[in-house]
């Protein structure tokens, strides 16, 4: 007869997540792939607080949080202490777009250069969301936020994002990869490569969120897959620095993915910003050329 | 094994034979010294530690939070900006209970930047909860990084501990140093085993978000074990004195109390000053004495106002201001716990930015306050202002 299967997940349920929360999903599926043998390094944000309320916490692996800014920092001293001690276990980095591309540069910088083997995973939300929508170095061009508002002067976000995959690239990290919750195999995948590969590896899930972003819970999976299939996020792994492998899509128009979220309706209502469209429709076109991300269809 | 040696390198050969698992540091001035004797016994397997050569002083304590929360003796050095700069990891590493030991030499903070020694640094740090020891000497800044290990890990108090001394005025000056053996210290400390790790064997969460109905509690716990310290201290400095002779016991120390009149207070190297300017005001017949703070945290209240009971005034010596407020952090505590005694206790602000504070200076100082003078600057050039 067969065994049931357990259902008792690492990242376990009854965190305070909102429903539909890409972050919350992203934890679930890095934890499927990097096992019991795993110390958790939080920084300070969304999922560190829906996690941790004490006297609960919904992590069954070893978990620390110490600030929003040190969680590279802090892993280096676990590994090092670890091969002090000689013992195996593995060393995952779970930390925000806001820790990861702004306040935390500095740490990550630093850990990736001394070299230290740990799997850093950014669940990417595009803004500062544990605070109320913030801009981030990683909200995309137009998004509007609580301090990139679209108004009568504005269209939210000036910039475009921050390429935080070239920026560890250059650091010489080993393995850095890209990935979406709405890709989960694919995912746990790319997270036990990084975490098996020696050296700081880089994982950076696209993790919608339906609060910041504005959407109903139970299209974040529609939502994440429509950021892939327009090409405004790409899926890749790069070895040693080289793209090895691109997620190709036949592309739909950016605005597919645009209409279906607040962050972006005021480029549609009252009227519809047809340059402003076309300006995000270069960003995907850019990616499509860079990444080689175009399936050609036949034509029958 | 008596030797003649810097500050620094004592300190260091210190740390060394407290075998840290886990070193992080940043060099900055005056502490450099320290973290280079350390990087080189690491380089000639002296000493069996991860030396992780961080980006900045932020991530130096970062990595110590983590080695430490991971079951390792871990060890940091720094000063001033540096000890600013990591400002937020010194409150984090108190509230999360690690047992990080921290030498700081002490230094002035700018602006205007300064090099030279005053206890700015740390002291600005008194409420973050570490332990702070401040040594008079090189002896006791080296004996004082062994008490701090052993009192820092012990299963009562779990705090981190500050083991301060003069920048440059100590770190920098070679004096004798009895230095212990390895058999010795490892006699006295045994072997770091924190009763909670991160370990995959046995899950648990550190540095959890805690609502305001576990808040309070949560430091209550820690201003309880800093209490509690007083007597652990006691215990294990009277350990040290008879194992080694070097009794650290006292977290104040007094200097011809006896028949004192007027009692200077006084942390760190300038209490040798004020011991040779009180030698020679007692044979010109003015009875003065010394009560030296070895230990500002926890602040020994109760045994300052209980030396200090039979004196006739008090002058407070405070290499640090609080800006705004009636004085230097010393004085204000020191009044604190004579509160009630009618004794008057003044302060006196000197020694900033490493001004010199001579012999001549003390004397005048034990005027001052014989006059009813004080809660001032001493020393100010009156040209400049």
């Amino acid at each position: 007869m067969a065994e049931k299967k357990k259902t008792c997940e690492l990242f376990d349920c009854g965190h305070r997540a909102c429903g539909g929360c890409g972050a919350a999903l992203t934890a679930r599926l890095v934890m499927q792939a990097a096992g019991t043998e795993t110390i958790v390094v939080n920084s300070t944000g969304c999922m560190e607080v829906f996690s941790t309320p004490y006297p609960e916490t919904a992590w069954k692996v070893p978990w620390i949080h110490s600030l929003f800014e040190n969680a590279s920092a802090v892993a280096s001293g676990i590994e090092a202490s670890l091969k002090k001690q000689g013992r195996k276990e593995k060393i995952v980095i779970m930390a925000g777009d806001g820790a990861t591309f702004d306040i935390g540069m500095i740490c990550i910088s630093g850990a990736f250069e001394r070299g230290h083997d740990f799997a850093y995973i950014c669940y990417d939300n595009e803004a500062y969301m544990n605070t109320g929508i913030q801009r981030s170095g990683a909200t995309p061009y137009d998004a509007s936020t609580t301090t990139s508002p679209a108004g009568t002067c504005s269209f939210g976000n000036r910039r475009p994002k921050k390429d935080m995959p070239a920026i560890l690239a250059a650091h010489g990290a080993p393995y850095i990869a890209t990935a979406s919750i709405a890709y989960p195999a694919d995912l746990k995948q790319k997270v036990e490569k990084a975490i098996n590969t020696p050296g700081p590896c880089y994982v950076q899930v696209h993790a919608p969120c339906c609060t910041g972003w504005g959407f109903e819970g139970d299209q974040t999976i529609a939502i994440a897959k429509l950021a892939i299939e327009t090409g405004l996020w790409v899926n890749f792994e790069m070895v040693d620095g080289k793209v090895t492998k691109v997620k190709k899509v036949v592309r739909k128009p950016v605005e597919e993915y645009l209409k279906t979220q607040k962050r972006f309706r005021h480029l549609f209502k009252p009227k519809r910003q047809d340059a402003e469209i076309a300006l995000i429709q270069a960003i995907a076109d850019r990616n499509a050329g860079k990444y080689g991300l175009d399936i050609n269809l036949r034509k029958e | 094994m008596m030797e003649i040696t810097e500050g620094s390198h004592a300190v260091a050969e210190a740390v060394r034979l407290c075998r840290p698992q886990v070193v992080s540091a940043y060099p900055i001035t005056p502490q450099t010294h320290i973290v280079e004797a350390l990087a080189d016994f690491v380089a000639n397997g002296k000493l069996d530690a991860e030396y992780i050569t961080v980006e900045n002083e932020l991530s130096a304590l970062s990595a110590c939070v983590g080695a430490s929360a991971a079951g390792s003796r871990t060890y940091s050095a720094t000063t001033s900006q540096g000890l600013l700069l990591m400002t937020e990891v010194v409150f984090n590493a108190a509230g999360m209970r690690l047992p990080i030991v921290m030498s700081i030499a002490n230094r002035a903070v700018g602006a205007p930047l300064s090099i030279w020694n005053d206890m700015q640094d740390s002291i600005s740090l008194r409420d973050a909860g570490w332990l702070q020891f401040y040594a008079e000497d090189n002896q006791e800044a080296t004996d004082l990084h062994f008490l701090a290990y052993k009192v820092a890990e012990s299963k009562e108090i779990q705090l981190p501990v500050f083991v301060c001394f003069d920048g440059f005025i100590l770190s920098h000056t070679y004096e004798p140093i009895d230095m212990l053996l390895q058999e010795q210290v490892d006699q006295y400390l045994p072997k770091f085993d924190p009763a909670e790790k991160l370990d995959a064997k046995d899950p648990i969460s550190f540095g959890m978000y805690a609502t305001p109905e576990y808040y309070l509690e949560f430091r209550y716990e820690m201003d309880q074990a800093q209490k509690r310290a007083k007597d652990v201290i006691a215990k294990a400095g009277k350990e040290f004195g008879t194992m080694f002779g070097r009794d650290y016991s006292a977290l104040t120390v007094g200097y011809l109390l006896d028949d004192a009149e007027t009692v200077i207070v006084a942390m760190g190297s300038v209490c040798g000053t004020v011991k040779d300017a009180i030698d020679e005001m007692r044979a010109a017949g003015k009875k003065v004495g010394l009560l030296k703070i070895r230990v500002f945290r926890p602040f020994p209240s109760e045994e300052i106002a209980k030396a200090l009971s039979k004196v006739k005034r008090v002058a407070v010596l405070d290499k640090n201001i609080s800006l705004g407020a009636k004085g230097g952090a010393t004085a204000i505590e020191v009044r604190d716990a004579m509160y009630g005694s009618m004794i008057p206790v003044k302060g006196y602000v000197l020694g900033l930015g490493g001004r010199d504070i001579r012999k001549k200076d003390i004397k005048e100082i034990v005027s001052l306050c014989e006059n009813g003078i004080g809660d001032q600057f001493y020393g100010l050039r009156k040209e400049l202002i």
